[in-house]
């Protein structure tokens, strides 16, 4: 009945490689203006897609078509001329495959702003050169630096309704780099544009001599992404026991697999892992996937695997590496994005779902708050309100195997849920752990 | 150095296969909505990468509304045979028969009694999620949509206040009487699907291959001649050889000119064209909040 499939022609060919990016920055900056743009010049809209647009704008637009009409498909989303939650669109160049996620720019929807961010490689910031940096634009730069987000462009849009000024641009630019020092992003751009007109985005702009850069599309094109993945730690948070109860294939009477997708590392047939929290080593047997058996599997692969010994592994068990070894702590240290309107405190009581567990938590202690106008930390605020960063501590009923989100973003991630209402009010990044696990087990010296 | 890399299709599809697996760790009675068409067709082949060597841990439930291509039909029974999976059919005809969906007179199109038939279907098995294979590519309300996409107890989607979805992190929590739609090919697009079908060599029903059929000249489209609205005197018919790019109810399914014959053809012919396979669907063209207005009322 299953046939192990040999792995096609195709998949041996040059590997695509996709961008994910999204835009940020204030409302009506522009941003869903530029995603159209780019999408209409670089020729990825379609006849149709085009015809509703065009008949929309008879309706809504005096005849102009609106751009941001291509993202903004919600009907409030229209008629208010602002996004409310993020678009996904995707398109392809010679070069590249993209994923974009427009955001909206309002403050009240910033947690739809950290949702698009948060798959990013690439993060494009505008701003409107007539009102240059302000609160918003400064809460988004620090939201990306607060993801990791390796990249940024600063697009400073509207160009045209400022003359096309160099020493605006300049200015705008200088405002920028002073907070920049503060926020941990590796490589930022800036270009100056008009997303209305296109100038800069597809193709270079006749109006900005003195910039000398490459309009947008040519750095999202050839920005070098490196892997968002760790190699290093192995580390399978287990999703789902994999045992077949009347197998019509006798072969499996016998099987018990542990099915996950690998947060981190490399995984080899007969290697050595530790089974957690049990703490008890074991060796892969068998490295199963449905395409048949493979000798090693890397992150982020999604596998069943098969052990020697019969541990009791269950939903939200971690088989790691034994080497590169996970923290644990009940007590926890995280810089936190909070996004429900009533605003968290000292004392109160969430869920953690971090990996493929969930666990309860107390907030001990709001170490900082983000002062947006600054970037500075303020200690000890009274609590974090909505939209706000800050840095807490937890402490969790059950003791977490994680890793700091520097070295792990899918181990050292989580969010929190609100009982009851089942809503997710924060997105946080665990702080590196203070201590690794230590297994006391005999043979653990390989 | 051995290099460690995914190609975009092995991406998108440890993508799917972790949401599958997390819809089996969080729900406790989940369904597969399989339609027989493309997009369904590759969902079922990542369950089978997702739970195998185990039986799927999900029924497969089939909205039937009565004016489905056959093909479509006698490809969904067979391909649910051929997996040992159990389908659930419910049909808008005994949901109407049921009073569970009301006709407006003179209503032809099943679209929307599609909603209270599913709506009915969610609480008679009591499913707690509906997994289904719709793309965020297809349609700028579907753009909007979160992986995990939370429903209230009346089966409706609120898109202004939808939960924040960061990393690869779901929030799969539901009080009683609410529901779950899972979208785990959110991220594939029309061109990621037809690759993934020709890698895996999947199967699908004829009428994505050139065939010749009677055809109707309705709003700018081709549409296939039927007997629920059939041509009238004054309408252009013509005996054309066409496909169908995407498959919804036969009389409001546009069939595009083709020859393509075999999945390496349909590739080609994607990659040169010039509108979105939603362009030949009727029922997205009645107004430009058509599919948001059936989204917030329970569609899929
Ligand atoms: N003159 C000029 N106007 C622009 C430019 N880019 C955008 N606009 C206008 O600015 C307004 C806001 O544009 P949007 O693209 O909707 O802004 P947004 O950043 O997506 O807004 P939110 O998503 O609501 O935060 C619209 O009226 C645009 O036409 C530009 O380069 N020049
Ligand atoms: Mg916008």
């Amino acid at each position: 009945m299953l046939t192990p499939l040999m792995p096609s022609a195709s998949s041996a060919t040059v590997p695509i490689d996709i961008l994910r990016f999204n835009t940020c920055g204030s409302v009506d900056d522009g941003k869903s203006t530029l995603i159209g743009r780019l999408l209409f010049d670089s020729k990825s809209i379609m006849e149709d897609q085009l015809a509703a647009l065009e008949r929309s704008a008879d309706i809504t637009g005096n005849g102009q078509i609106n751009l941001a009409n291509l993202t903004d498909g919600l009907r409030a989303e229209r008629e208010q001329g602002i996004t409310i939650d993020v678009a996904y669109r995707y398109f392809a160049t010679p070069r590249r495959k993209f994923i974009i996620a427009d955001t909206p720019g309002h403050i009240q929807y910033t947690r739809n702003m950290v949702t698009g961010a948060s798959s990013a490689n690439l993060s494009i910031v505008l701003i409107d050169a007539r009102t240059g940096v302000i609160e918003q634009s400064r809460r988004h730069t620090a939201l990306a630096g607060l993801l990791r987000i390796p990249h940024l462009v600063v697009a400073i849009n509207k160009m045209d309704l400022v003359g096309w000024s160099e020493a605006r641009f300049n200015e705008i630019r200088a405002e920028f780099e002073e907070f920049l020092p503060r926020l941990d992003i590796q490589d930022v751009k800036f270009i100056p544009l008009s997303a209305l007109n296109g100038d800069n985005v597809v193709e270079r702009s006749p109006h900005t001599p003195w910039y000398a850069g490459p309009p947008l599309l040519d750095h999202l094109e050839t920005v070098h992404i490196a892997s968002d993945w760790n190699l290093n730690g192995f580390r399978f948070p287990v999703q789902w026991v994999n045992r077949p109860h009347n197998p019509t294939n006798q072969t499996f009477h016998d099987f018990r697999g542990v099915s996950g997708q690998i947060a981190g590392g490399i995984v080899r047939t007969g290697q050595k892992l530790i089974a957690l929290p049990a703490g008890v080593v074991t060796t892969v047997r068998q490295i199963w996937t449905y395409d048949g058996p493979v000798a090693e599997a890397f992150c982020p692969q999604s596998v069943t695997l098969v052990l020697d010994d019969d541990i009791d592994l269950s939903r939200g068990s971690m088989l790691v590496g034994t080497d590169h070894l996970p923290g644990t702590s009940r007590n926890l240290v995280a810089e936190i994005c909070w996004m429900h309107p009533v605003a968290l405190r000292r004392g109160k009581k969430y869920l953690l779902k971090h990996t493929t567990q969930t666990v309860p938590v107390v907030v001990t202690e709001i170490l900082h708050k983000l002062n947006i106008a600054t970037l500075d930390p303020e200690p000890e605020p009274a609590e974090l309100a909505m939209n706000d960063l800050g840095e807490i501590r937890l402490q969790a009923a059950q003791p977490l195997y994680f890793d700091g989100y520097t070295t792990n973003r899918l181990t050292g991630s989580f969010i929190l849920i609100e009982p009851g209402t089942n809503a997710t009010v924060a997105a946080g990044l665990l702080a590196p752990p203070s201590e690794v696990i230590k297994p006391e087990i005999g043979d653990y010296a390989i | 150095m051995k290099s460690y890399h995914l190609d975009h299709l092995q991406h998108l599809e440890t993508e799917a296969i972790h949401i599958l697996r997390e819809v089996a760790g969080e729900f406790e009675r989940p369904a597969l909505l399989f339609s027989g068409g493309k997009d369904s067709i590759c969902l079922l082949r990542l369950a089978e990468k997702a739970f195998r060597p185990s039986d799927l841990p999900t029924p497969l439930l089939n909205i039937d509304t009565g004016h489905h291509f056959p093909e479509l039909n006698e490809f969904r029974d067979q391909r649910a045979q051929e997996l040992g999976a159990k389908l659930i059919i419910r049909t808008v005809e005994a949901a109407i028969a049921q009073g569970l969906a009301q006709p407006v007179p003179g209503e032809i199109s099943r679209n929307r009694l599609q909603i209270p038939t599913l709506l009915a279907a969610i609480e008679e098995f009591r499913f707690d999620c509906c997994i289904g294979g719709a793309r965020r590519d297809e349609e700028k309300a579907r753009a909007k949509e979160r992986f995990f996409s939370f429903r209230d107890r009346f089966g409706q989607w609120d898109p202004k206040n939808q939960r924040p979805e960061i990393w690869n992190l779901y929030n799969g929590r539901l009080n009683p009487g609410e529901n779950m739609r899972v979208f785990p090919l959110s991220n594939w697009t029309e061109m990621d699907v037809w690759e993934y079908i020709q890698r895996e060599q999947l199967a699908v029903p004829s009428i994505y291959f050139s065939h010749q059929r009677a055809c109707v000249r309705r709003s700018g489209q081709w549409l296939p001649v039927n007997q629920l609205t059939p041509p009238t005197a004054r309408e252009e018919v013509r005996n054309l050889v066409v496909r169908v790019r995407t498959i919804g109810d036969i009389m409001s399914t546009g069939c595009v000119e083709s020859t393509a014959t075999t999945v390496a053809d349909i590739i080609t012919e994607i990659a040169a064209a010039r509108i979105t396979e939603r362009g030949s669907r009727a029922d997205d063209k009645t107004s430009e909040a058509a599919m948001e207005d059936r989204k917030k009322a329970g569609y899929f």
